[in-house]
């Protein structure tokens, strides 16, 4: 190597220095530590047992983890924001993308959700489902439905419904934005022509818009399925003991508690080692998915 | 004739189809708008009001020693001061090292730089909880839980690639002939980036700064675990065990949780286009 190529890869190495110590130390060396920790019985202070894959054994079989109902629970989260969420984000991106008045207020109205904390959000949400007061309450009081009235998040039967609902609707706005972005894509010249070919503006939309934003929307059923199985935030705040009977568990809030409260950290490493597997899992297969749609026409 | 009706009922038909869409859009507005529109009343009102009073209107007196008590008796301004310096912080690492990392990766020669931004972009896809466990643990036997440098760095570490996919987007536009000529009047790399490429770089500051401070500013998980009690809650934490400790008083509650809220608010309301662009721009590149 010549003296010019050396002192060419120092700086190359200096400029990266700050970047990689960051990301090896905090995101990748984390990852094999989390595998390694999985394997163990340990809280943290005393020596480390090793258990071999008993962690993820109890994971699995054992009822009072909540492993099984906290991954459902995500799964059907998952599940709702890919088929409810979505679509409405979709419709409203393919309305506000085709240029109508009030294009920009109405964007930036939506949007503003995904801004405020989510603390924030789920503060107000408590006290909209607060049981004697909240607004949801006094409505249906006032419409005499009162009958229907219950302790919303205490109730087994809502409390699961009552923490989705906060959570989709934060996130509209973002997926809309997304997808928003990808309908302003679209050359507004082939838009003309399919009209002026006398197709319908669903029937642009469904063939033209649709299919030419395939990349956004791929990215954005990655982030709903993502996200829902990493959720956490609005969780804990509406419900942070897990909801009646556990019914609110995520694995998050599992990790949470083996972490915090059970000072388990090889158990705690075992979930999170799991919630990476099927956050990657999941976006191989809907990214495959999306392939397969491109081979096989529409 | 025929055809004359036939535009007729087709003209009423487009009316009337946007003005559902427009009913729709209006009610989706409200349904934004009406949280925020009901936390800046009820945070000015007396629990009387809100108890049923007056439930939705505007407040009677405005009550703004709810405010004091926030700020005063809830440690807001520490709060707040916590996630100013946490966010700062934190932000002004992930723009230096994006920065550099970039020049390294763009314009600088060398044979595996392809690959070294393949591996950077791989932290857009890794959930903290990746990380979670041992990071704690690290922190734990360091000492360093409930200190700015536990949120800090984990902040800065999860922006990261983010930040280098913005910065690599702007810094391809900047044509290399400006890097020729720097290097013809006798600069070498480090003084090409500083005095050529990073002046060049603003708009990516401002996109970079806004993504992370958004990441960093509403953080719960981290912050909740890392940082829980102590002096170093920052914002979302402290509201949160705020409002554990006044359960029946909303307005103090209210007014916390405006406090926390506006800066945010006012941000957007002075830059949405640009906010909107920093969300969108690592989705549709990568």
């Amino acid at each position: 190597m010549k003296k010019k190529d050396v002192i060419n890869y120092i700086n190359v190495f200096l400029f990266l220095l700050p970047a990689l110590a960051l990301f090896i130390f905090i995101l990748i060396a984390p990852i094999f530590k989390s595998l390694y920790y999985s394997f163990f019985d340990w809280n943290g202070m005393t020596d480390m047992t090793f258990v071999g894959i008993d962690n993820y054994k109890e994971l699995f079989t054992s009822k009072p983890i909540y492993f099984w109902k906290s991954l459902g629970n995500a799964c059907l989260l998952a599940a709702l924001s890919v088929f409810i969420q979505l679509p409405i984000s979709l419709g409203f991106a393919l309305i506000l993308g085709r240029g109508i008045k009030g294009e920009r207020p109405f964007l930036s109205i939506y949007f503003m959700p995904v801004l405020i904390s989510t603390v924030v959000i789920g503060q107000l949400w408590l006290k909209i489902y607060n049981p004697d007061y909240g607004l949801l309450t006094v409505a249906l009081q006032k419409m005499g439905f009162a009958d229907l009235c219950k302790p919303w998040l205490g109730d087994e039967r809502t409390a699961l419904m009552c923490v989705f609902i906060p959570t989709l609707w934060q996130y509209v706005g973002y997926h809309m934005l997304l997808l928003y972005a990808g309908v302003k894509g679209v050359s507004p010249d082939i838009r003309e022509a399919a009209r002026i070919d006398g197709a319908s503006e669903s029937q642009v939309n469904r063939y033209i818009v649709i299919p030419s934003i395939k990349p956004i929307l791929k990215v954005s059923v990655i982030f709903a399925v993502t996200g829902s199985l990493k959720s956490y935030d609005l969780i804990y705040v509406l419900t942070p003991s897990g909801g009646p009977k556990h019914c609110t568990e995520v694995p998050s809030t599992r990790l949470f508690e083996m972490l915090i409260s059970r000072n388990r950290y090889g158990m705690g490493s075992a979930i999170a080692v799991v919630m990476i597997i099927l956050c990657f899992a999941f976006a191989l297969m809907i990214s495959q998915a999306f392939k397969e749609r491109d081979i096989y026409g529409k | 004739m025929a055809s004359d009706t036939r535009r007729e009922h087709a003209v009423e038909k487009v009316g009337a189809r946007k003005i559902i869409i427009y009913v729709i859009l209006v009610l989706w507005a409200l349904l934004n708008l009406f949280p925020v529109y009901w936390m800046f009343t009820f945070s000015l009102k007396t629990n009387e009001e809100i108890f049923g009073k007056n439930l939705i209107g505007l407040p009677w007196d405005w009550k703004w020693s709810n405010y004091a008590s926030a700020w005063n008796t809830g440690h807001m301004p520490l709060y707040f001061l916590n996630s100013v310096v946490v966010s700062v912080c934190a932000i002004a690492l992930v723009i230096i090292s994006s920065m550099m990392a970039t020049y390294a990766i763009t314009r600088l020669e060398w044979r595996f730089s392809r690959h070294v931004n393949a591996f950077f972009m791989l932290g857009l896809t890794i959930p903290i909880h990746a990380s979670i466990v041992p990071i704690y643990v690290t922190l734990k036997n360091m000492g360093l839980t409930n200190t700015y440098f536990a949120l800090i760095f984990p902040y800065a570490a999860f922006s990261l690639a983010m930040g280098i996919l913005i910065c690599t987007g702007f810094m391809v536009e900047i044509p290399k002939e400006l890097d020729e000529a720097a290097r013809i009047d006798g600069c070498g790399p480090w003084k090409t980036f500083g005095v050529v490429i990073l002046p060049l770089m603003k708009p990516a500051v401002a996109t970079i700064s806004i993504y992370s401070f958004l990441q960093c500013w509403n953080e719960l998980m981290f912050a909740n675990i890392f940082n829980s009690d102590g002096k170093y809650r920052t914002l979302p934490v402290g509201v949160q065990q705020l409002s554990g400790q006044y359960t029946t008083e909303w307005g103090p509650i209210g007014a916390a949780l405006v406090i926390a809220t506006f800066p945010m608010l006012i941000v957007y309301i002075f830059m949405s286009k640009k906010i909107q662009e920093s969300f969108v721009v690592g989705a549709v590149k990568g």
